[in-house]
């Protein structure tokens, strides 16, 4: 479902080029008017209404392609910036034990506020080198496998599970393929379903469709206020429904792929704000926001039987999704809503 | 309850591929066959061994004993949740062509005398892709298999995950795996049949949840598309990527099993798996009370059917 070939330079960071352009350029005006006594005050205002615009035009009620752009962001926090911020004590975990260790999916051992805890997710790169050491953060199956593994001794040693998601999509490879892509995420999924442990799952930037899904099922699902989670890729979708992918744009918003939207359907509990722009505005400023709702989760999580958190993680997956029934047991049904 | 199994076997069943008309060519080997000679080869090209892609309905009426099946939640369907641009006059065509409300059917029946629950994706019905209503309908055969201690078995044919109710039909990949996973602590069993063609989210969840997995001859199957892989790794894939061979070859699935051989493989695996048998096959108890002989009544004390006391004669349950 992914698209693999790495992204071109996308339209949010286009615009945020010029903003930075006008921004050098009202420097170098003020430079001149500093040092040589020339009266620009005209043109650097002129340059200041025109990079106020574009900072509007960037970060006011960005629309959905828009926030596709910022959860693609190349600067955008990466697993890497949440690990190192958010935990100590971190032990990397390699290898699935079948295959080969998959960069593109981290599993560790760390600590939250001292308290233990099994981490896993996407491992996107932050420049093109580590992104292609990463495979821009598109798992192959033993990545998941990792994963899995990770989650199993997380459930062993009870500990809760903290997983970050942040992926284009599971790997589309012909390697991928012959090793099993598709039982891998489907065994991921129905083993969160009923991992024995409290599970916390955070969407920080791309949830690319089945490839996030394989580590996104949990007791609390959050979702950084500009991260998308979506069934395709915008590109894919207008691809293939009107064959033309110049019309993402249309389908991002079609897809419903947002955090508010989302949060409206039911599908992840908790929207973490981000700064005024986008995370990568200021990548430390989204840190507390995190912390703050994985200790709360944790906190609360902890405090139930294992028995219950299962059941209420089947009944919230039992419940997504919507329905018509002509009649239900023999009574006029109409339309039903599986989940309030 | 539909009572299309008491209709005449193929004689009234729709071609959905192949233009009306005595004769039918195959797509593959090109070869005039005679529809009729076709039809009662299970639609099996007898020159090249092509398996023709089946209806949902047709699936079922060919693997489940006659006048057996009870299908469950035929009315329910999907809504348009994103109200996104075209579903609804794709969801009212796809009805019209199929005469389904939705791209699943589900329900009980006899496979060779051994009880189970059944179910097939259509893939004439939007591509039986899979949305709300379909992962519903999935959830609630495997809680139905699991509410009434019988294995399950369900006919995969899909393109995948239905776009156009968004990440509400990527839910149903966590929806049905959570089904499927209860199932498997239940310690009951699951077999899971992948016919031409599944992909997407449908392989990424329940179709390769499988206690046994089976495929039919010459069936694709995989998660990404081809095209999307050559664009990726940018080489040509080969003429058999992702075919239920290859997939067979790679370790994949268990068996690929041609469609003469489904049910009696279907009533061997649910024998091992541990499916209730009924006093008497519907199949063989019609045809002694053709011959005027008794009703066998060797199973009556099968201990499998005292265990589901809803059981009637024929081993069927109501519906709940």
């Amino acid at each position: 479902m992914a698209s693999g070939s790495p992204r071109p330079q996308t339209p949010a960071a286009e615009l945020d080029r010029q903003l930075a352009e006008v921004r050098q350029e009202i420097e170098r005006l003020r430079r001149l008017s500093r040092d040589q006594g020339l009266a620009l005050d005209a043109e650097i205002a002129r340059l200041e209404e025109r990079a106020a615009a574009l900072t509007t035009a960037i970060y006011t009620d960005p629309s959905p392609w828009h926030i596709v752009q910022l959860a693609r962001h190349p600067q955008r926090p990466r697993l890497h910036d949440y690990v190192t911020a958010l935990f100590t004590d971190v032990i990397e975990l390699h290898g699935d034990r079948r295959f080969r260790d998959d960069p593109a999916m981290f599993a560790g051992l760390a600590r939250l506020d001292g308290e233990p805890l099994v981490v896993v997710g996407h491992n996107k790169g932050k420049d093109t080198k580590e992104n292609i050491a990463r495979n821009f953060g598109m798992p192959y199956p033993e990545g998941y496998r990792k994963a899995l593994r990770a989650m199993k001794l997380a459930e062993k040693f009870r500990l809760p599970v903290v997983a970050f998601v942040d992926t284009p999509g599971a790997f589309p490879g012909d390697a991928a393929e012959e090793r099993g892509q598709a039982e891998a995420i489907a065994r991921n999924i129905e083993e969160m379903t009923r991992l024995r442990t409290p599970v916390v799952v955070v969407i920080t930037g791309e949830g690319g469709s089945g490839g996030a899904l394989a580590v996104a099922v949990g007791d609390a699902v959050l979702m950084l206020q500009y991260a998308v989670y979506t069934v395709i890729s915008p590109e894919g979708c207008a691809a293939i429904l009107w064959h033309d992918a110049t019309r993402a744009a249309e389908a991002a918003e079609a897809l419903r792929l947002t955090a508010a939207d989302l949060l409206r359907l039911g599908v992840v509990d908790e929207v973490l704000p981000e700064p005024f722009g986008g995370a990568h505005r200021d990548p430390d400023a989204v840190i507390p926001a995190v912390r703050r709702a994985l200790h709360a989760h944790l906190q609360d999580l902890r405090t139930h039987p294992a028995e219950e958190l299962l059941e209420r993680r089947y009944a919230k997956y039992r419940g997504i999704g919507r329905i018509l029934e002509a009649s239900v047991n023999g009574e006029p049904g109409g339309s039903r809503q599986l989940r309030p | 309850m539909l009572n299309w199994l008491r209709r005449p076997k193929y004689g009234t069943l729709q071609r959905r591929e192949m233009p009306a008309g005595i004769w039918a060519k195959c797509p593959r080997c090109t070869t005039l066959v005679y529809r009729k000679e076709l039809d009662r080869n299970l639609r099996v090209c007898p020159k090249c061994g092509y398996h023709h892609r089946l209806s949902a309905e047709e699936r079922l009426a060919i693997t489940l004993d006659e006048d057996s099946f009870v299908e469950f939640d035929s009315e329910l369907t999907s809504t348009d949740p994103l109200a996104f641009a075209g579903y609804a006059e794709k969801l009212q065509e796809a009805r019209a062509k199929t005469g389904r409300a939705e791209a699943v059917l589900w329900g009980e029946g006899l496979i060779e005398g051994r009880r189970t629950v059944a179910g097939a994706l259509d893939f004439f019905f939007m591509g039986g892709s899979m949305g709300s209503a379909v992962g519903e309908m999935v959830t609630r055969a495997a809680e139905h298999a699991r509410a009434h201690a019988l294995p399950l078995i369900l006919f995969a044919a899909s393109g995948g995950a239905r776009m156009q109710e968004g990440v509400l039909s990527l839910m149903q990949l966590a929806k049905t795996s959570a089904a499927i996973g209860r199932l498997h602590d239940a310690g009951l069993g699951y077999i899971s049949v992948m016919c031409d063609p599944t992909t997407g989210g449908v392989t990424a969840s329940f179709a390769f949840l499988g206690d046994i997995l089976l495929a039919e001859p010459g069936a694709l199957i995989g998660f990404a598309g081809r095209r999307v892989i050559e664009q990726t790794i940018r080489k040509k894939l080969p003429e058999d990527f992702q075919t239920a061979e290859f997939c067979l070859q790679k370790g994949l699935i268990d068996l690929v099993v041609s469609r003469a051989e489904m049910r009696p493989t279907l009533a061997a695996l649910l024998d091992y798996l541990g499916a209730p048998r009924v006093a008497v096959p519907a199949r063989t108890a019609a045809d002694r009370a053709a011959a005027g002989e008794d009703a066998a009544p060797e199973a009556a004390a099968d201990p499998a059917t005292e265990r589901a006391p809803e059981a009637d004669e024929t081993g069927l349950t109501e519906r709940a």
